[in-house]
């Protein structure tokens, strides 16, 4: 069963990669027209991300009889489920606006985040008495969901940025365009390498002093950028480290999260170099054409109905249902963990953007640049304060 | 201040801009600016009156531009709070103001020292979501009130510069067959679910009206949320105690004022099975074993009317099984297993000639409750001199002390007591430790075993609070999906002597209502409805 599952995963990867690819193609057809909106291309690129979402779900059940409950219990289980939520995101708001470029853009973001997901350790874990009940994986999925929905919001805002910020000539505002691109384009690093690395079973072992106090052995995947703070190289002939963790970083294993963070910095700059090389303009600039036949204003509208769709969801799944599941486990519906917080900041985030786009007439350009500042802060709660801050929830 | 006659015959309040009836603008712009349709060009308080204080002060909370910051201001102190650990978050024996300096270093040290180790209970923290409570009820009865007035008020007839003069407009030579005309509009927009209402000549076609009280309806949810979560202040509303309770041991709950008693009759702990094959990578992997559940059994006792000194009378109410996510529950109260410790619990000894190692007799020593003498039987005892529960040898005054009560280190001081030995004899026993003072001791304490026990560690919550923050969730739920995932959509339908006039408007999504007004126009074989907002930009 478990075997089936992940090559149900495995599958949907596949599929949602061809989806993206026939998306492309719908998006290039010649009649300026058609090309926006559905046309056969693209009803076969959304009818593909149903049967890779349909996959995937395969994946999801299958998991969840073999495991023995629901597998959003640990990091690489609840990202590829927030990916899985965005390809459900994605085909609801298609179903509404067909608009194809939302699929060029969606479904590689998505792909990134169940690469990404799979970069964690994928053995089925039995949960501990904290997380056996009802209510965690009613939150979880219901949160993962309005992640998932508000994420098209990004996706929708990143092609109206690309598509309008005027590319001729550099300016702060293409600057921070490139900068998004670039950290895709390092989650693709990191991805990369680490199946590189991971391919070769690079290992390289530190003795070094953890975080308890105590002397442990440390196993790098990666080579040793930064070494861990007065660690002690016992593999031989293993490369690094070129200097080491500071000290003061707290958590379980930092310096080799550290390590892979700049591994991940370096491999995108590494990509983002050579695609520089290869168009000789900016990223921004060499997309920019491929979006001349977009209607922009369906964009901006698109990216705030995401919003509009998403925002209640989240409030229910990350909010609601959380508090309820706190008070049965926890003893408090809130208290003030990282977790939580994280989550109401994001909340007040969509919160204050509803009130600038609605009451201010915060339209077009300025909607669209919150809308990726509020990915930033989704995948902050998600990646960051899992592996940085440790709280409560840290799963890893 | 006085009232304004609109030319329809309708009475406006002072302050309207665009009159609740008909919707002639009162306030005349110019001629060729689309309207400003937000809260239907009501006479809002905020935007009559400026001059005194009371009045500035209305303005300024009911301004979203000042919401907004507030939010946005609360949104950064949030997360500054997670840059290192709350107070809460740290050890509990632990100076604080050392802890985060030796922890953090300088930023740590700042940090505590500007209270941010404490953030979400400080006063401005505090202020900040009172500041917050006051804006949104200010703003909302701002609009609310008003744009319910207008939207009760309008009626179907507009005047032609109000329908000219909207977003989504078009005109269309007039059709031969008026009332056959009117009929088949009529038509098609309950067709597509639109309220259809005619007056002569005119239609006004509306849908959603009601997705326009969302913001108003999840605003009050907050305020009531917002209120609970501060009624907690109010002694009596909240109660939050932590208990340890040992194996067999029967104690009041705390919080109950001594009516109910619990007796933990035992202690379970379970951790997964390594050998259990779909979890043996991940467990492997660990390295260690993994707690599969831990529960503490349970008998609730309620007592009889207490008199003051008498032992209570008990009566049993129910046996449960605490586990994690499954807390007691009974009369208010709920009952939380949080922790577990591990304590040693008894210690037995044996007596014994010093030289030839033979016993003389055992005994076992209760380390919560010691007792004095321990008689072995034929004129063999052992005397407890001293105890102490958590040892450590006192440098400064020379002499052996305990740190606590709890009986993590154990130690004694016997006095050993045979026919041979009247006087008696001194020993010093504690873990790995048997001196004997004197040097001349003919017997000796020789360890033999120790029991463990569990000690629960429960917390008892009763919050009074909880069905107010939770109505108020529930109606803030309500009112966004409400505002969100619905929306207010008109379509008005004008016949004079020459055209037909199509104007639509909505409070958002325009995408919706522009495909409902095309299809509209197409079957009716009118001219499209333009976007004059787009037409606008394209000049
Ligand atoms: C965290 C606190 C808040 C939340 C979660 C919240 C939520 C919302 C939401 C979701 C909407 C859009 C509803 C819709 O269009 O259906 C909205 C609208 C609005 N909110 Fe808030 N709000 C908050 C605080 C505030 C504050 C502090 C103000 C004070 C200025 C305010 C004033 C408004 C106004 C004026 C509207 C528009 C009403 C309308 O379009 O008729 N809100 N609020």
């Amino acid at each position: 069963m478990a075997e089936l599952s992940s090559s149900l995963l495995y599958a949907a990867f596949i599929i949602y990669f061809i989806a993206t690819a026939v998306f492309a193609v719908a998006l290039t057809v010649k009649k300026s027209d058609e090309a926006t909106t559905m046309n056969k291309w693209g009803r076969w690129g959304y009818i593909l991300s149903i049967i890779g979402f349909i996959s995937q779900l395969g994946y999801f059940i299958t998991r969840w009889i073999a495991s023995g409950h629901a597998p959003v219990s640990n990091l690489f289980e609840f990202t590829t489920f927030f990916g899985m939520m965005m390809v459900l995101g994605f085909i609801v708001i298609y179903a509404i606006y067909r608009l194809n470029v939302l699929g060029v853009f969606a479904m590689p973001v998505a792909l990134l985040v169940i690469a990404y997901a799979s970069m964690f350790p994928r053995e089925i874990e039995p949960l501990i008495p904290a997380l056996q009940s009802n209510w965690l994986k009613i939150h979880v999925t219901t949160a993962a969901l309005g992640e998932g929905i508000l994420a098209i919001s990004f996706v929708a805002g990143l092609i109206y940025l690309i598509a309008t910020i005027n590319q001729s000539k550099g300016s702060k505002k293409t600057g921070w365009l490139e900068f998004v691109l670039y950290t895709l384009l390092s989650t693709l690093g990191f991805i990369l390498v680490s199946l590189y690395f991971g391919l070769t079973d690079y290992q390289a072992t530190f003795n070094w002093i953890n975080e308890n106090e105590t002397e442990a052995e440390l196993v790098y995947e990666l080579p040793a950028i930064a070494g861990p703070h007065e660690g002690e190289l016992l593999t031989e002939d293993k490369f690094g480290p070129l200097f080491e963790a500071p000290s003061w970083m707290e958590g379980i294993d930092a310096p080799k999260k550290l390590n892979t963070f700049i591994w991940s910095l370096l491999s995108g700059g590494m990509l983002y170099g050579l695609l520089r090389l290869l168009l000789r303009k900016r990223l921004g600039a060499a997309l920019q054409p491929l979006l001349k036949n977009i209607n922009t204003e369906l964009v901006d509208e698109i990216s705030y109905r995401s919003v509009a769709i998403g925002f209640p969801v989240f409030t229910l799944g990350a909010l609601v249902f959380a508090m309820i599941w706190a008070q049965e486990a926890w003893t408090r519906f809130w208290g003030w963990d990282p977790k939580e917080v994280w989550a109401l900041i994001t909340f007040l985030f969509y919160a204050a953007y509803l009130h600038l786009r609605l009451t201010r007439d915060w339209h077009g350009e300025r909607s669209a640049w919150l809308c990726v500042l509020g990915f930033v802060i989704i995948m902050f709660n998600l990646i960051a304060v899992n592996l940085v801050i440790a709280g409560l929830h840290s799963y890893a | 201040m006085d009232k304004i006659k609109c030319e329809c015959g309708h009475l406006n309040p002072y302050g309207t801009i665009l009159c609740e009836s008909c919707g002639k603008p009162i306030q005349e712009e110019a001629d060729h600016q689309l309207l400003n349709m937000r809260y239907e060009g009501t006479a809002r308080r905020s935007q009559t009156y400026n001059t005194n204080f009371v009045d500035k002060t209305w303005n300024f909370f009911s301004s979203v531009k000042v919401g907004v910051w507030l939010i946005v201001i609360t949104l950064i102190a949030s997360a500054i709070g997670t840059i290192f650990p709350q107070q809460m978050y740290i050890p509990q024996n632990v100076n604080p103001a050392a802890h985060y300096e030796n922890e953090y270093g300088v930023l740590g040290e700042i940090y505590y020292l500007l209270g941010f180790h404490n953030l979400y209970s400080s006063w401005w923290f505090v202020l900040l979501l009172g500041l917050i409570g006051v804006s949104i009820t200010v703003a909302s009865i701002d609009r609310g009130i008003p744009l319910y007035r207008s939207l009760k008020n309008q009626r179907v007839t507009k005047h032609e510069n109000f329908l000219k003069r909207q977003r989504m407009f078009g005109t269309t030579k007039r059709p031969e067959d008026e009332e056959q005309f009117i009929e088949e509009a009529i038509f098609r927009l309950k067709e597509k679910r639109y309220k259809v209402r005619r007056e002569g000549n005119n239609i006004l076609a509306e849908k959603g009206r009601f997705s326009r009280w969302g913001p108003y309806v999840n605003h009050v949810g907050l305020i009531i949320f917002l209120l609970g979560a501060m009624l907690r202040i109010v002694p009596g509303m909240y109660i939050d105690e932590d208990m340890w309770v040992r194996e067999g041991e029967t104690k009041a709950v705390k919080g109950t004022d001594r009516e109910y008693y619990l007796k933990h009759e035992q202690f379970v702990l379970e951790t997964y099975d390594p050998k259990e094959e779909r979890y043996s990578d991940a467990l492997n992997r660990v390295g260690g074993t993994v707690v599969k559940n831990y529960q503490s059994d349970v008998v609730l006792y309620k007592a009889d009317k207490k008199l003051p000194g008498a032992k209570p009378e008990l009566t049993e109410v129910k046996e449960y099984p605490i586990q994690v996510n499954r807390p007691l529950q009974f009369d208010g109260f709920s009952v939380y297993q949080v922790d577990y410790r591990q304590e040693m619990s008894e210690m037995s000894f044996q007596l014994q000639n010093k030289e030839t190692e033979d016993a003389i007799g055992e005994f076992t020593v209760d380390l919560q409750n010691p007792k004095n003498e321990y008689d072995l039987g034929d004129g063999n005892k052992v005397i407890l001199r001293n105890y102490y529960p958590d040892f450590y040898f006192d440098k400064e005054r020379n002499q052996p002390a305990t740190r606590t009560n709890v009986p993590n280190n154990p130690a004694f001081i016997f006095n050993m007591i045979t026919p041979e030995t009247p006087d008696g004899e001194i020993a010093f026993i504690g873990i790995r430790q048997n001196l004997d003072p004197s040097g001349e001791n003919q017997y000796k304490i020789a360890f033999n075993g120790v029991d463990t026990e569990f000690i629960t560690g429960l917390t008892v919550n009763r919050d009074y609070t909880l069905p107010i923050i939770f109505v108020g969730g529930i109606i803030f739920m309500i009112g966004v999906v409400q505002g969100l995932y619905w929306n207010h959509r008109r379509i008005w339908l004008k016949l004079n002597e020459e055209e037909v006039w199509v104007a639509a408007h909505t409070n958002k999504n325009w995408h919706g209502i522009k495909r409902e007004v095309d299809d509209v126009t197409s079957k009716l074989q009118l001219n499209p409805a333009i976007d004059q907002q787009e037409k606008k930009k394209e000049r």
